[in-house]
Formats: structure tokens, C-alpha cells, sequence
């Protein structure tokens, strides 16, 4: 281990603004990303199954007309 | 000519590689945790003091990971941009698309964490030099490509777009890479390159390969997620995508 106490640790010498600022962005951008990849994807299957549903009710009422006119 | 030997060209088709790609990415976000806290915890906790730049120096294990990255990503999606325009395969495009904002985002953290480098090494957050202007120039480039793309409505055509963006900006990358080399610039020459021994210690050399890793596993993790997304997307008329749905709910 290289550091003697977690406050030397943070301090990073002089530069712990620095390479905390660095560390903190770049894992908070990098967490992000993954979540609102899987946002997009959650959002995109509610978005497709409610279209497959009114597709195929459209398609039901459609064969009930049709179904109607044959019986005229 | 056995029929025992796989058909990569059935990996091609989205239908085959969607299943494929969602059992992989478990296996990279692992490979991704075990080798970021490996190289974390050389870097941060055993490397040694730089000499020159004391403490500050540890930003390297964030910095040339994501540039690297940032680059590499860039000619990944070139590749798979010009074998769309060349065998018109629709798992190209989908593949080039889902890299892009991976890319950006690392090239906005090597700028980001290049910045907060600069300030106490150099005295300063940003110079126009031919590294870091080249590097930003990088971020334009992908973020022109998700534009351009999400600017056309017909996938096929955002693609061929997209492609050859891709392409013509493809001459930036030895430009950052070599940079360093062509022009005097305030950004150090290479620390490690493939002709010569690296020019620092082996825990920071360690460190910094174990973090460039973790970078490449995540960053194929994400784009996998991406792709599977896209996918999932484009191919909503299909019926697996209607039988893989109506499965789901």
C-alpha cells in the first residue's frame, strides 16, 4: 500500500481536485450510460407491444367486417 | 469443405446474432468490473509517486484509457461502416450506429480528464495544439455522425450517410495518434508504443494496460446492449421480433 491515511489518500498531494474531478466524471458518464442504454430499450418494448396490440384489434375488427358483409 | 465448421454468416443476421449478443454482455460487464478493479487498485492504491508530477500523474490511468478508446472505437466503426457500404449487410450499420456514442463519450472524457491533467502540469486547461485539437475534432466527428444519422429517417440511407462520414473522418485518427511526433506539441510523446520498451514503471504500466481493458470489456458490453436495442428497433416488422416480444410479456 502506497498511502499512510485515507486523508493523504484524498489529498493526491497537492492534486486531489484534479484526479477526483477526473475519477468522479468519468464514473458517474460511465454509470450513466449502461442505465440509459436500458431506459431506451424499456421504453422502445412498451412502445412495440402497445403497437402489436392495436395492430392486431385493427386486424380483428377488420375480419369482423368483412365477416358482416359476407353474411349480407 | 466439413459441415462441422460454423457459419460466421449466419451470426450476420439479426435474428441469430440478437440471442448471441444478450447471452455475451454478462460476460463482459464481468470481465469489465474484474479488470477496473484490478487496475484501480494498482494505480491508485500501489503505484508509486511519479517523480515528476507527484500525485497528480494518476489521472494516466483514466486519460490514456479513454483516448485510446476514443480512437480505437472510431476505426471500429469506420471498419464496420465500410463493410455496410461494401456488402450492404444490415447488421453493419446497426453495429456502427450502436459504437458511436460509446466513442464520444470517450473522447469527451479524454478531453475532460486531459483538462484537469493540463491545469497543474501545465498551468493551463486547454492550448490549441495539434493533440488536443485533433482530439476534439475526433468528438465533432461522432458527434456529427449520431446527427447525421438521427437527421435521416430511412435507416438504410442514415446508414450509407453515416458510412461514409465515418470514412472521410477516418483520416484523423493517425493525425492524433501521430501527432505528438509530426508537430511540437505541449502533450508528452508516447509513454508506451509497440517499437520500444515503455518509458515508465512497471505497476504504472500494469495499472494503466489492466484500466485500458476494463475500458475495451465495457465499452463492448455497452455497445452489445446498444446494438440488441437498435435491433430491436429496426427489425419490428419482422416476425421474431413479434414472436420475441409477445414471449416477453
Amino acid at each position: 500500500m502506497h498511502w499512510n491515511s485515507l486523508a493523504e489518500f484524498l489529498a493526491m498531494g497537492t492534486h486531489g481536485l484534479y484526479v477526483w474531478g477526473s475519477v468522479v466524471v468519468m464514473a458517474l458518464l460511465m454509470g450513466a450510460e449502461p442505465i440509459l442504454v436500458l431506459q431506451g430499450r424499456k421504453k422502445l418494448i412498451a412502445r412495440l407491444k402497445r403497437q402489436y396490440r392495436a395492430e392486431s384489434s385493427e386486424g380483428r375488427q377488420h375480419s369482423k367486417v368483412i365477416a358482416a358483409r359476407s353474411k349480407d | 469443405m466439413s459441415y462441422k465448421e460454423i457459419n460466421w454468416f449466419r451470426y450476420a443476421s439479426p435474428q441469430t446474432f440478437y440471442p448471441l449478443a444478450g447471452k455475451m454482455i454478462p460476460w463482459f460487464w464481468g470481465l469489465a468490473a474484474i479488470f477496473a478493479v484490478g487496475g484501480l487498485s494498482i494505480g491508485f492504491l500501489l503505484a508509486p509517486t511519479d517523480a515528476q508530477q507527484g500525485e497528480g500523474y494518476r489521472i494516466i490511468f483514466l486519460h490514456v484509457p479513454a483516448s485510446w478508446m476514443s480512437m480505437f472505437i472510431y476505426l471500429v466503426m469506420a471498419f464496420w461502416a465500410a463493410v455496410g457500404l461494401a456488402f450492404n449487410t444490415r447488421l453493419s450499420g446497426m453495429m456502427a450506429s450502436a459504437l458511436a456514442p460509446t466513442g464520444a463519450l470517450f473522447a469527451f472524457l479524454s478531453l475532460w480528464t486531459g483538462a484537469l491533467w493540463g491545469k497543474p502540469m501545465w498551468g493551463t486547461w486547454w492550448v490549441w495544439d495539434a493533440r488536443l485539437t485533433s482530439e476534439l475534432i475526433l468528438l465533432f466527428l461522432y458527434i456529427g455522425f449520431i446527427a447525421l444519422q438521427a437527421a435521416i429517417d430511412d435507416p438504410r440511407r442514415a446508414d450509407k450517410a453515416g458510412a461514409i462520414l465515418a470514412l472521410v473522418g477516418v483520416v484523423n485518427i493517425p493525425i492524433i495518434y501521430f501527432s505528438v511526433k509530426w508537430w511540437n506539441t505541449l502533450h508528452q510523446g508516447a509513454s508506451v508504443s509497440l517499437t520500444k520498451a515503455p518509458s515508465m514503471a512497471a505497476l504504472m504500466l500494469w495499472g494503466m494496460l489492466l484500466c485500458a481493458l476494463a475500458c475495451w470489456m465495457y465499452s463492448i458490453a455497452v455497445a452489445l446492449m446498444r446494438v440488441r436495442r437498435i435491433m430491436l428497433e429496426r427489425e419490428r416488422h419482422t416476425d421474431w421480433v413479434r414472436a420475441l416480444l409477445s414471449e416477453e410479456s
